[in-house]
């Protein structure tokens, strides 16, 4: 592919291998002044690697980053953010506790001439980036007392407070408003105007298609291939980042789901959800779509006795039952299988087998004393079915890839003999070959009569999966979508707060 | 801007102070005079110039147990010097106090940044290894104050404008410490480490070396007091300010430093090593045995603990736009 | 993904055999070094391998293991509790004012256990109920407890304890076994089958692992936690009757310093102090340890402050010699 200006960075043949995983292997990607550049791939597909590799944050194991066409190599941070690489974390990086200013100036804040951090300096200069990019707050603001879309505007102040040459602005746009996703678009096309390469990653293709001059396509830590963004269309951009086209990775499933098996009514929280109404039946898939932050989480959570809901009546089998803990949810045959797999899922340093049998303790187990020989066959009989590749079922479970991992955190579940699962996007950051294993035994419980609830954010997996899909936003219900009117474009309309008039951008 | 100068925490704790000197104040009224005030002051400088130590070494999620034998080894190794090399001037003892001090906060530092051992592992060894090597060098003897020289113990004693060298010591410290942790870069990387180690990382900071400097300067401070305690008090021996490490943690944590890392202020720190001052100064004058103590600052321990948990309760996402009160 | 592909479908429960894992452990590391200082102190004096000598020195271990082995459990669970000497001086406080209403022996001991039960109750209400942290709340509570023994004694002492309740310290069961030996062993072995072999220990070390991912689980993670400050407590109890009735009186400064012997007790046994590992058997052996160390320098004269250099570098050093070696072979590996 011709390209008419040479690049500012490009890296070339860049490989990081972790331990038992190649993150990257032998990739390619060139940031050209005042264009924008869309990093594509599915989740595990190496882009944070990436985004960490240019900032300094891991040193590639091979392969040469080029500035204006001169080697470098980043080993810190600062000699990344020094060479006029600056990024848009994922993860908000801010620090609570420190003033706005602070928050944009730590690392490299304006000097008194005794060494001193210069204070009104910083908040003139704080003040003067905050204002160049419309955030209505003062610079004195503590962070902490500031919501999620203004620390946005602070994590964005401070990647422009270096002068740089190169933003990386890693899904910059993923707990933003319409409104302020509208404003950071004006955001950009002012960095675009002063020069300044950008690095976009997102999973929004709306997106890429409106702001992106370029594309580069990674797959499974490998380079698919770049281009510019008028020279492709959707279809070819999806077929390039999942390796096939999409249609075909879901198992065909037809269900005929009538008895009701959990019922919810009137489900409250007094800042998170409200007027939370639904059934759920037997056999059934039940998607749950939203943007993220759109108080998915924080209901299943709450049905399943983490939080309590100040109010709201919960119904299993048509009888009222009262959950205060996820160990009454279990023994009431609701599980959850939470999104944070390393955090809520697994219990890193616990063998397999024994995260696999934790909540049903009680079943392998005779008068509170352990019996191994039950637990492995427990473990065996489920981690099987859901074809774990592993070592031994000794080994430690945070020695497994994040696929792997989901598989056992599912067995677990699925060894309490559940009447509802309740899947927390069960497939995100693991690869491809997992992620169809775990679309077919979805598909598979519910033939055998399990009900399965499953948040996701992922549009394909909701309509590929779903029999019925409710949309929340805003911590409320605001569609229940089924049949012809389960459609990509209905479910970001009502997930988007769009008005309902059909907008055929993406045909 | 008093209100950001002067965080609520710490104005409730210095109102507590008040209102216990006015307490106190009822049943005897000359425990508020401004001589008795500095008596009070000075008896507590040592406890605070140890807590600026301690709170910067919690604030970057540590611990420093080893605070007093730290104190205690290098107080013994100036009054030792001083019996030896009686001649020797105090400027240098202070800086070989501060130095020594500060070889040891390293060696702790340099342990908890190196090898990842968790603080309260290391500094719990270095304790009773310190607290040995007193014994080691002084074979348990006591060394008293006709041994020391007069320059020696003078030197805390000595008054400037109204009030002794010691308590000077610590209203620099504090000065210093309060510079320090809202001006420069390092104070700053302080908070950010333990507010966020992780994105302290993503922004440049090295956060083991952070750790490895609040030991440091725990150190430093612990070396200091050292040989002020010494030379105050006249006199050095194996078990001088034993268990007094947990008088400084608790002075830390009753000025609303968190445990967790990253929330603390000088302030804090200042008025929770007054207010065990006041409290320990206060008993014998208003006819409480001494024995009283103990008991009374553990309870205050609880206490700040309590409400500081309380008033530092993170919000939960709010999604609600109807529950969306401010931001 | 390196374990995605090409390797068999059918999972082996285990890769190695449990002598390969036994010879592997910290505990076997350990062991060796019990068997060193053993053979060095036998060398080093020729009062060592005295059966009487051997048996008065256990006394230095088994009171301070007996609240290890809790201790362990606690700390595994991402706890600890540092109010555990000051809980056996408010013990002990309350068993010599039982002593002065007219108690007996029996009497004495139901006070000392209830008293234990109690504090371990009171850290545990701030701990799991409060949800404060525990090294915050039993530094306080660790001044608090000791404080009220200090407001009812002062500067005196309670003495006279009947002269049945001196068995607990001083008896002997049979030869030269102790009744304090008696029960170390009894209490090791309760422990060591509550955490290595019932379900309630396993949700000790899913709680250590990762606490949210064990609630999640369905671990009612505060209540076992609760259980636990119950057993330190308890157990500091049990530790205070046997002190009490082996220094045959009490005094607020009782057991001063202990709570740091016992969790570098629990360090040394190979208890990751931030929780998730450990074992029984290895604070077993950390007790001998440090009692053998204690013993065989006391032996050679070595005055009981420079022991405690032993232990603090015996501390450090048991965690920092594995991570400096497995920093220089890194080195080597990668040149």
């Amino acid at each position: 592919m011709a390209e008419r200006t040479a690049p500012v960075v490009s890296m070339d043949a860049i490989t990081k291998t972790f331990p038992g995983v190649r993150a990257l292997d032998a990739v390619r990607l060139d940031l050209h002044a005042g264009e924008v550049t869309a990093l594509v791939g599915e989740n595990g597909a190496g882009k944070s690697t990436t985004v960490k590799i240019l900032t300094g944050i891991y040193r590639p194991d091979g392969g040469t980053i080029r500035i204006d066409g001169e080697p470098v190599t980043f080993d810190s941070v600062n000699a990344a953010s020094d060479a006029g690489i600056t990024a848009i974390h994922q993860e908000t990086v801010l620090f609570d506790e420190l003033s706005v200013a602070e928050n944009i100036f730590i690392g490299h804040a304006p000097r008194t001439p005794l060494g001193f951090i210069d204070r009104a300096e910083m908040q003139r200069e704080a003040a003067k980036l905050l204002q160049s990019i419309g955030a209505p707050f003062d610079p004195r603001t503590r962070l902490k007392d500031l919501g999620i879309a203004n620390r946005h505007l602070v994590a964005i102040a401070r990647a422009l407070s270096v002068d740089a040459r190169v933003v990386i602005m890693d899904e910059p746009t993923a707990a933003l408003s319409q409104k302020e996703i509208t404003e950071l678009y004006e955001l950009i096309e002012t960095l675009k105007s002063q020069g300044k390469a950008i690095l976009f990653i997102s999973h929004k293709f709306d997106e890429i298609f409106r702001i992106a001059d370029r594309y580069t396509v990674f797959r499974d830590g490998a380079f698919v291939g770049d281009g510019r963004i008028d020279d492709i269309n959707e279809d070819d951009l999806v077929r390039m980042m999942v390796g096939r086209s999409i249609d075909h990775i879901f198992p065909e499933r037809n269900s005929t789901a009538t008895e009701e098996v959990l019922q919810v009514t009137g489900y409250n929280h007094p800042t998170e959800f409200a007027d939370i109404n639904f059934k759920l039946k037997r056999g059934e898939i039940l998607g749950f779509y939203g943007l993220v932050g759109a108080g998915r989480s924080e209901f299943m959570q709450s049905l399943i006795g983490i939080t309590k809901p100040s109010k709201g009546v919960c119904k299993i089998n048509g009888k009222i039952r009262v959950i205060r803990s996820p160990a009454d949810a279990v023994s009431n045959g609701i599980v959850y299988v939470p999104e944070d797999r390393g955090k809520q899922g697994a219990i890193i340093g616990l063998p397999i087998f024994q995260n696999v049998t934790l909540p049903s303790i009680s079943r392998t187990s005779r008068n509170g004393f352990l019996r191994l020989a039950e637990e492995f066959a427990l473990a065996r009989e489920y981690t099987s079915r859901l074809d774990l590749r592993a070592a031994s079922l000794d080994q430690d479970v945070g020695n497994l890839s994040g696929g792997n991992q989901q598989k056992v955190v599912i067995a677990k579940w699925l060894a309490t003999k559940p009447q509802v699962i309740i899947l927390d996007e069960p497939t995100k950051g693991i690869d491809i070959g997992s992620k169809a294993a775990v679309h077919e035994f979805m598909a598979e419980l519910a033939a055998e009569g399990l009900s399965v609830i499953m948040v996701s954010s992922e549009i394909p997996e909701v309509i590929g999966m779903s029999d019925r899909a409710i949309v929340m936003r805003d911590g409320r219900i605001v569609a229940e979508l089924e049949d012809d009117d389960l459609t990509p474009e209905t479910l970001v309309r009502h997930a988007a707060g769009i008005s309902t008039e059909p907008q055929l951008e993406r045909a | 801007m008093i209100l950001r100068i002067i965080p609520v925490r710490e104005f409730i704790l210095a109102a507590a102070i008040f209102l216990l000197l006015l307490l106190i104040s009822t049943r005897h009224a000359a425990f508020i005079s401004p001589s008795n005030l500095a008596n009070v002051f000075n008896d507590t400088a040592p406890l605070m110039i140890l807590a600026l130590g301690q709170m910067v070494v919690i604030l970057t999620r540590c611990i420093d147990l080893s605070v007093a034998a730290n104190l205690a080894l290098t107080g013994m190794v100036v009054a030792m010097l001083n019996v030896a090399v009686p001649g020797l001037p105090i400027p240098l003892i202070v800086m070989i106090a501060i130095s020594l001090g500060a070889i040891m906060g390293a060696f702790n530092g340099i342990l908890v940044w190196k090898l990842a051992i968790p603080p309260i592992v290391v500094t719990l060894g270095t304790m009773t290894i310190f607290r040995g090597i007193i014994f080691l060098i002084s074979d348990g003897k006591w060394i008293n104050a006709h041994e020391m020289s007069e320059s020696f113990t003078a030197f805390p004693r000595a008054e400037i404008i109204g009030l002794p060298v010691l308590s000077w010591v610590a209203v620099v410290a504090v000065a210093v410490f309060g510079l320090m942790m809202s001006r420069t870069p390092l104070g700053r990387s302080i908070f950010a480490v333990g507010g966020n180690p992780h994105a302290a990382v993503y922004t440049g900071i090295n956060v083991g070396k952070v750790q490895f400097l609040a030991f440091v300067l725990s150190g430093a401070l612990a070396g200091l007091t050292g040989y002020l305690w010494v030379a105050r008090y006249a006199v050095a021996y194996v078990d001088i300010a034993g268990g007094f490490e947990l008088e400084v943690v608790a002075a830390c944590v009753i000025g609303g430093i968190s445990i967790a890392g990253g929330v603390g202020t000088v302030a804090g720190a200042v008025l929770g090593a007054l207010f065990l001052g006041v409290v320990k100064n206060a008993l014998p004058v208003v006819d409480i045995s001494p024995f009283w103590q103990l008991a009374i600052s553990g309870s205050a321990i609880l206490i700040a603990v309590a409400f500081n948990a309380r008033a530092g309760k993170t919000r939960g996402r709010i999604i609600l736009k109807s529950a969306e009160h401010t931001s | 993904m390196t374990d995605t592909a090409a390797q068999p479908r059918h999972i082996p429960d285990r890769l190695h055999g449990s002598l390969h894992r036994t010879l592997r452990s910290w505990e076997a590391l350990l062991l060796l070094v019990a068997v060193a200082i053993f053979i060095l102190n036998s060398f080093a004096s020729p009062y060592f391998l005295n059966a009487w000598n051997l048996s008065d020195a256990t006394f230095n271990f088994t009171e301070k293991a007996m609240i290890a082995f809790a201790m362990a459990l606690l700390i595994i669970s991402g706890e600890i509790d540092l109010s555990v000497a000051s809980t056996i001086a408010l013990t002990s406080t309350a068993m010599g004012l039982a002593l002065q209403y007219g108690a007996g022996t029996p009497e004495l001991v139901v006070v000392g256990l209830t008293v234990g039960l109690l504090c371990g109750a009171f850290n545990a209400v701030f701990v799991t109920i409060l949800g404060l942290p525990s090294i915050v709340v039993t530094i306080g509570t660790m001044s608090l407890f000791r404080g009220i023994s200090y407001i009812i004694l002062g500067d005196g002492a309670f003495r006279g304890y009947p002269d049945s309740f001196s068995w607990f310290g001083q008896g002997y069961v049979w030869w030269v076994i102790t009744v304090e030996m008696v029960l170390f062993a009894i209490i090791a072995i309760i422990y060591g089958i509550l955490l290595h072999k019932t379900n309630f220990g396993r949700a000790v070390y899913a709680i250590g692992n990762n606490s949210t991912g064990a609630l999640f689980s369905g671990i009612r993670v505060q209540r076992v936690k609760f259980m636990l400050f119950l057993l330190t407590g308890l157990m500091s109890g049990v530790a205070a009757i046997c002190l009490t009735s082996r220094l045959g009186s009490t005094r607020p400064s009782i057991a001063q310093g202990m709570e740091l012997e016992v969790v570098t007790m629990v360090v040394l046994g190979g208890v990751n102090i931030l929780g998730g590992s450990g074992s029984i058997p290895g604070v077993v052996i950390a007790a001998f340890v440090m009692g053998l160390v204690t013993f065989g320098l006391g032996l050679l004269n070595v005055p009981g402050i420079v022991m405690s250099i032993f232990i603090g570098l015996l501390l450090i050093g048991v965690i920092a010699i594995p991570r400096i070696v497995a920093m220089i072979a890194n080195k080597r590996s990668r040149p």
